[in-house]
Parts: C-alpha cells; structure tokens; sequence
C-alpha cells in the first residue's frame, strides 16, 4: 500500500514526488512512456541531443534573490540555485510588420522600448503593471482571475497594436485559451516573462530532469517507467487504487494525477463519458534545425523572437490546413551566456514553433504525414525568416515534431500542450482521495508545473497529518 | 537537548530548507520572515522537519511561536528537552 501513488513522471509529478519522499511517504511515480519529463522531455538522434520542449526557463531569478516562484520551488525541493545552472538570455524580442519590441531579464528594456516606440503608451503600460495581480492572489480566489485580459488591457494602453504585441509572447508561452486569456494566467505569465525573464541550463532539459529524478530515488522514491495507469478503482467516491496497463494493481490512499482533467476522469472506473469537448485545442509542430554554424555568426542573437506577420494575434488552432505560419516562436539555445568554463554548444540551434491542428496531423497516412513534415517544417522556416537572417544554407540536420507526436508519448488529448482552458486551480475531483497537479490544475511551463506539483502536493498529500 | 543544540538543531534546518542562506549573521530576536523571506510554506517545512527528526508535534494554532529564533527556542525547550542529541 503506498501513501501516495502519482501518474506522471513530468515537472509536476516528479516535483509532487520529491515532497512526498523527503517526508517519508511511501511514494510511487508511474509513468507509460519509457522515460521521464513528458511534455519536457529530451531524445537522441544521429548522434545528437534534442530537447522536446525547452527553449527558455522562465521566472528567472539571479541567485541570492529570496522571493519568487523560483526561489521557492529550489527551497521546497531542497535544491541549491547551483543545481539547475542557469544561463541567462542574451535577450529576446516581439517581432511584428514595422515595429519591434526588445525585452530581457531586466524589466527596465522592455518599459523603455514602449517608450521610444509608443511614447503616449507608457503610463498605460505602467497602469498595467500596477494591476498584476501577485502570486499570492493567484489561488483563483479573485474575481479579476477569470476576467478577459483582453478587456483589462484596453482599459490601460489605447493603442491595440501595443495589446497584441504584449500578448503574442504570453499566449505562446502559457495559454490554453484561444483568441483571449484569462487575466490571472496573463499575470502569471507576464511575471514570468516580463518582468522575471528567461534562462537556461547549458545541458538543457536533461540536467533539470536528471537532478529532480536523482533527488527522488535518493529519498527512498520509487519511480516505475513503461507503466501507464489504464485504470484507476474508485469505489463510493474514494479511489482505492490503480490498475497498470499490464494488468498490474496497486493500492494507494490517495492519488495525485499530471494525465490532465479530462484524461485522469477518463480513467476512473465510475465514469462513463468524460466531457472531451472540453480539452484543450491548442497544438503546435516544433521544427528543429541543426546549423553549421553559431546563430550569431549569421548575425541572430536572440534568444527567443515571438513573431507576427500582421496587426492582429491570432492565437487559435488552424481553421484550415495543418498548420497556420502567420505567427510563431524562433528560440535559439546558443543565444544565452554560458559559463566561460562551459563554452559554446557543439552545433548551431534554431528551434521553431508553429501552431497545429491535432485532428489533421492525425488524419494523415503514413506516407503523407511524413512527406508533411518536411513540407510544413519548410513553410515554418519560410515564415520566420521574413523576421530573421535566412539560415537555410546552413542546416545539416533537422527534426519536426508534430502535434500527433506529442499525443503519441504524453498521452494529452489533442496534444494540446497547454492542456484544457478551463482549469482546475484547486486540484480536486469527484474522487475525494484523487487530485490533479501540473498542466491541468493551472500552472504551465516548466517551472509553473515544478511549482503546481509542489503546492499540490503540500495541500492535499502532507497537510492533513494523522 | 539544551537551548543552545536545539538553536543548532533550527540552524540546520534552515540550512536544509535554504541552502543557498548564509546563517551566520541570523539575529535570533528578530523574525525569520523579515531576515530571510521565508513564507507560510516554509513556516509548514520547519514544522515537518521538526516532526520528521524528532517527532514534535506543532499544532497549527502554534505556528506565531515559530516566528524568531528565540521565539522558536523558548516554544521548542519543554518538548525538546528530554530529547538525547545524537
Ligand atoms: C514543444 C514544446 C515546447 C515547450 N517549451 C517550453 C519552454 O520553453 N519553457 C517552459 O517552461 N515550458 C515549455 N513547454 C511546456 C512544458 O513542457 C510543460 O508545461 C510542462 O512540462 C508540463 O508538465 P506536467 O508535469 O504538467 O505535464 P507532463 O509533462 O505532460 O507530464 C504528464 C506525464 O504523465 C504521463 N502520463 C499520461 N497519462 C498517463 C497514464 N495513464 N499512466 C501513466 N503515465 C501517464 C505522460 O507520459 C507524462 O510524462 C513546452 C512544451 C512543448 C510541448
């Protein structure tokens, strides 16, 4: 019998996991895929290292600072600042026809950029600023939570090129929701982006994934790869355990689950229909392509560049074709300051994310799915480079993962990376012993699902103690 | 434990929860959320600690005792006092 069995071996389950173990709860982490991170996890080909998911760890804090989600998510795992090594960005930018906006991990760049570029926005932008809610509000609890962000930026900046320029990054960073976000995730992310910044471990994902997992099996953890839940026993409202896709049953008091709402309801053994309208429709393909040479050397130094290509965002799926290019995320993993001792990364890196239609992708034969790869993987690096140097000479090696990839080893519904708009802050289900933490419960990103994990974990798995 | 091992005992459970902290300077009359940020869950964290080591219990309605390190002493000495230092 385990205190508590977790499903999902990403940020937030592995983070929920740490807590448990370190206080000495007989804890067991079950994963289907054959290894860890999920929606961030990490893969070799031809020789090479890839990253799913990482182009930037956001809420970056420099070490010392005290406060912060990252600050306090090292303290709660009892990690040091050391362990993750960060780089910081050389800096990012949004991109969009005749006007850019420059922003880094110094909040003052972005604020001085609105000022040169939109000089009568300032104040507005301050007036924004000055509404974020703080993380301590942000349990839901607030009516400005759920309220259009939208409608909260048109209150404050009067020129609407501005609104779609501030929102582009924070949607690609952290919206399930299309077209508009919700105010309290729009704080979370501007917080994050804005005003916190992006940073990265000079081994990528893997350095983070390898110090999380090592912490949990060092506390007595136990991790099971290749073993997905098929089935979790509820019996009067109350889980009793789970079976494994093999067949295998396990007994836990309670449940902490990072499958996703609909999916964990999904696997319940008292539910008939679970409401899939409701999951997330946000997908996306990411284009990976490998340069003979350093970015900067063909004359890209952005860390990340959010583009654009007309006055209005459109943050939706595609309403028709596979992918839709008119916008998209260029991040290059060499544009951060490495440590001297660390160098440069062996190869030239230009990750792109475009958005994509899961249903399409699926559709596809074999055959025609993988000639759209390359075919979609072209029209992305196309699109972009109307925004940055031509880098297509360059390329000795590419990769395309599309929307039925990440479906295929995370188990999301419609791949949507996301997850469902609609948000389950507290965590709870109609089980009263199974929770949900991660992408799900609220919190997105890397450092959002850690922190998701964390609180979860506190709140419904350590607090009540017999 | 005398009053001094159970300060050390604090100390390295803040050591534990914020590695990154230099105690040395810690003024044990003032309060640790003033001196080293720390928050309700971190509050939470040293009670766990205190119950996973030594199985002290801390009720809830206890927790403003916990707010400085002399404070956190004088509260812990009755319960920690027949405890044997290892
Ligand atoms: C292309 C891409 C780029 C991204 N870029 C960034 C970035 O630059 N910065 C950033 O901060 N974030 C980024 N993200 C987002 C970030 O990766 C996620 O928000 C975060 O990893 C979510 O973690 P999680 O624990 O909530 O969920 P997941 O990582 O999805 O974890 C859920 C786990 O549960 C497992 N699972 C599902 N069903 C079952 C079952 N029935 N039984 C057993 N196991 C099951 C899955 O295999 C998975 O491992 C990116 C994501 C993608 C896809």
């Amino acid at each position: 019998m385990y205190d508590t069995i977790i499903i999902g071996a990403g940020m937030s389950g592995l983070a929920a996991g740490i807590r448990l173990a370190h206080f000495d709860q007989r804890v067991c982490i079950l994963e289907r895929h054959y290894t860890i991170g999920g929606l961030n996890s990490f893969y070799r080909m031809n020789g090479r290292d890839y990253d799913v998911g990482l182009h930037a760890m956001t809420n970056f804090s420099r070490k010392g600072t005290k406060t912060g989600p990252l600050p306090k998510l090292l303290r709660q795992l009892r990690l040091r600042w050391d362990d993750f090594q960060l780089a910081e960005q050389l800096g990012s930018e949004i991109r969009f026809p005749g006007v850019s906006l420059q922003f880094g991990n110094d909040a003052e760049l972005l604020r001085s950029e609105i000022a040169e570029h939109f000089p009568d926005q300032v104040d507005g932008y301050d007036r924004v600023v000055g509404r974020l809610l703080d993380y301590d509000d942000l349990d839901g609890d607030n009516p400005d939570f759920l309220r259009s962000s939208r409608e909260v930026l048109a209150e404050c900046i009067s020129e609407p090129l501005l609104v779609e320029m501030l929102l582009c990054p924070l949607m690609w960073y952290g919206n399930a929701r299309q077209n508009d976000m919700d105010f309290g995730q729009f704080c979370i992310m501007f917080r994050a982006c804005y005003l916190e910044g992006f940073a990265r471990p000079f081994k990528g994902v893997r350095l983070i994934l390898k110090n999380l997992v090592r912490k949990f099996r060092g506390l007595g953890g136990e991790l099971k790869l290749r073993s997905g839940v098929s089935r979790i026993h509820v019996e009067d409202g109350h889980a009793t355990g789970v079976v494994l896709d093999d067949g295998t049953e396990l007994e836990g008091r309670r449940i902490l689950s990072s499958a996703g709402a609909i999916e964990t309801l999904r696997l319940c053994d008292d539910i008939t229909e679970a409401e899939v309208a409701k999951a997330g429709q946000l997908s996306f393909i990411e284009s990976i392509s490998i340069l003979d040479k350093q970015p900067q050397q063909l004359g890209f130094d952005r860390t990340i560049l959010f583009y654009n290509d007309s006055e209005r965002f459109h943050w939706q799926r595609p309403e028709t074709g596979l992918c839709d290019v008119r916008t998209g995320v260029v991040c290059s993993p060499n544009n951060y300051a490495y440590a001297p001792d660390e160098g440069s990364l062996p190869d030239g890196i230009i990750r792109i994310t475009t958005l994509a239609d899961h249903d399409r992708w699926c559709a596809l034969s074999d055959k025609a799915y993988r000639a759209e790869k390359v075919v979609q993987q072209d029209a992305a690096i196309e699109s972009a480079i109307r925004f940055m140097p031509d880098f297509r000479r360059h390329v000795i090696d590419a990769d395309v993962f599309t929307p039925k990839t990440i479906r295929r080893f995370t188990w999301h519904d419609n791949g949507a990376v996301y997850g469902a708009p609609e948000k389950q802050l507290d965590g709870t289900t109609h089980v009263d012993n199974l929770y949900l933490c991660g992408t799900d419960q609220g919190f997105v990103g890397i450092v959002g699902a850690i922190v998701s994990g964390i609180s979860m974990a506190n709140r419904y798995c350590l607090r009540p103690m017999e | 434990m005398t009053n001094d091992e159970i300060r050390e005992e604090i100390i390295d459970i803040l050591e534990d929860i914020a590695p990154d902290e230099d105690l040395g300077d810690l003024d044990d009359e003032k309060s640790f959320r003033d001196q080293l940020e720390l928050d309700s869950m971190d509050f939470l964290d040293i009670v766990m600690e205190l119950r996973k080591r030594h199985r002290v219990q801390v009720p809830e309605e206890d927790y403003p005792q916990l707010a400085s390190m002399a404070s956190t002493v004088a509260y812990l000495e009755p319960k920690m006092r027949d405890i044997v230092k290892n």
